[in-house]
């Protein structure tokens, strides 16, 4: 069976500072994948890597069996089926909601203009905008723009989810409309892999979460392992700075 | 002053302070320094006021009308500064423009590209093109060419030779507006392109050339009005009376009426045109400073 997604022996450098060192880890079909673990830990530059958006130094990338650092690979057309939300959302500025969440229909897919409505339209009312699709981003909250973005993504019927931190760039009361999104996705079986510090919603709808510290996956297991017993001394000190800010 | 309003001017409160012996300064001349500000504000006023009345009285208002604006002399430019040098004019500049604009945004991309020969290209024309007095190109394209070739002609006769010509200059300067612009678009606008699978030249298209063209509005339409008055320079290349633009049409009448009122007559006219785009990129600018 193919995983959706497979890294082995992945080394990451800028430079010379090596950010990931020889990271192996997959991910189901159908499985939420949080990635935790401190600022600078790597876990961003991780998930860059699954959609080659970032170019790995060594080791091998596969997205549903396709291996996207094979020389010859079609990163653009596999690029297709793996939708990336952005911690800054990254819309359009100079298209209103409905026509960001079309170009990529239009442009990539050859969509129609009228079919590429009608899923623009499903989507962004699925998120919770659909009263919005002919504002410009500029008009949008943070937390409608984020979601205007998950449409967006989600349009190209992606089989795979990729979320950079999307809620760390939001006002900390619109953080729940986005992440009660990310959950509903997760409840119909999409594919997710997320780089989060929302340690409730890695508790609660991850499958497995992944622990990273200094390039390196320190602990990985189910969310009761990792999260409400951890084995190891770097992720405990990490969880209680995160949990219990005060000390 | 009046004094009830004084009491609630803390300006005028301070004046009072400072005007009491009990100053903590006192000054050499008896003055306060606030006193000193409108002696000096005063001496400013009767110079400009002297300077004007000098003008007045000395210059020689008659001779002046008559040579510089002359009624008669300025009527009889009518209807042909608008119906044909003001038309040419804007021919000129117009397709100086729409080259320029498509030459610049070729070489700003040229200038960002990846392959190496291009960025060189589009450095050492952007270079050259900036560096050349707008006049060796007139004149390389409207003599040189044809000493080199005889019986070479551009299409378009004295409109390509011009049109041509600005368009090779404002090339250059476009290109780096263009490129500015473009550089000026996030990164992650490129990302989330590429991240939806659109290749390299469709994201640059679809994304970013639209939002880097309207970044640069503003140096654009500033290149438009530096366009409409190099459009002068070809006189240099010997118009016809049906070819004729402002600055050659008012020259031309000049010494044809003995007259200086045609020059400021084709002065105004030049802006006419350049005074409201002034105002319209002042506008631009200022709508742009708000949005960041």
């Amino acid at each position: 069976m193919t995983h959706a997604v497979e890294i082995r022996e992945l080394h990451k450098y800028f430079g010379d500072n090596e950010v990931l060192k020889g990271i192996d880890f997959t991910v189901e079909l159908g499985q939420v994948v949080c990635v935790i673990g401190p600022s600078g830990s790597g876990k961003s530059t991780l998930l860059r890597c699954v959609n080659v958006l970032e170019t790995p130094t060594k080791g091998r990338v596969f997205v549903n069996g396709v291996e996207l650092t094979h020389p010859d690979a079609d990163i653009d057309a596999a690029r297709r089926h793996v939708g990336m939300v952005f911690q800054q959302f990254n819309l359009f500025p100079h298209l209103t909601a409905l026509q960001n969440v079309m170009i990529a229909q239009q442009r990539v897919l050859n969509r129609s203009k009228k079919e590429a409505e009608i899923v623009a339209r499903e989507n962004l009312a699925k998120v919770g905008v659909g009263d919005k699709c002919d504002e410009y981003p500029g008009k949008l909250s943070g937390g409608q723009q984020q979601r205007v973005a998950i449409a967006r993504a989600l349009a190209m019927n992606p089989d795979l989810m990729l979320f950079d931190e999307p809620t760390s760039a939001l006002d900390p009361e619109l953080v729940g409309d986005v992440l009660a999104v990310m959950r509903k996705l997760a409840e119909e079986g999409m594919t997710m892999l997320v780089v989060t510090h929302e340690m409730g919603f890695a508790r609660e709808v991850a499958d497995r979460v992944v622990f990273m510290d200094g390039g390196v996956i320190v602990e990985e297991g189910t969310p009761t392992e990792v999260i409400g017993d951890p084995k190891q001394e770097r992720t405990r000190s990490f969880l209680r700075r995160v949990l219990h800010p005060e000390g | 002053m009046d004094g009830r309003r004084a009491r609630h001017d803390p300006d005028a409160d301070l004046l009072i302070m400072t005007t009491t012996p009990t100053t903590a300064e006192p000054a050499k001349s008896g003055l306060s320094p606030r006193q000193r500000r409108r002696v000096s504000l005063a001496i400013q006023y009767a110079v400009f006021v002297l300077v004007l009345i000098a003008v007045i009285l000395l210059a020689d208002w008659p001779k002046i009308f008559e040579n510089f604006l002359n009624g008669k002399v300025a009527a009889g430019m009518f209807p042909t500064l608008f119906t044909v040098a003001l038309k040419n004019t804007l021919i000129f500049t117009v397709a100086g423009y729409v080259i320029g604009f498509a030459l610049g945004l070729v070489l700003a991309l040229m200038r960002l590209s990846s392959v190496v020969p291009y960025r060189v290209v589009a450095l050492v024309y952007i270079e050259i093109f900036r560096g050349l007095p707008a006049l060796i190109i007139f004149l390389l394209l409207g003599f040189g060419l044809p000493i080199a070739f005889p019986g070479f002609k551009l299409p378009g006769d004295v409109y390509g030779t011009v049109a041509l010509a600005l368009g090779l200059v404002a090339a250059a300067y476009m290109a780096e507006s263009f490129r500015a612009g473009i550089q000026a678009v996030p990164k992650g606008q490129m990302e989330a392109a590429r991240s939806l699978g659109m290749k390299p030249g469709r994201a640059m298209l679809s994304i970013i050339l639209p939002q880097a063209i309207r970044i640069v509005i503003p140096p654009l339409t500033n290149e438009l009005i530096l366009l409409f008055k190099d459009s002068s320079l070809v006189f240099t290349l010997g118009v016809t009376a049906a070819t004729t633009e402002l600055t050659k049409f008012g020259s031309d009448t000049t010494i044809d009426q003995a007259n200086s009122t045609p020059l400021i007559v084709a002065g105004a006219t030049y802006l006419l045109i350049t005074i409201p785009l002034g105002f319209v990129v002042r506008r631009l600018e200022a709508r742009q400073g708000r949005k960041r």
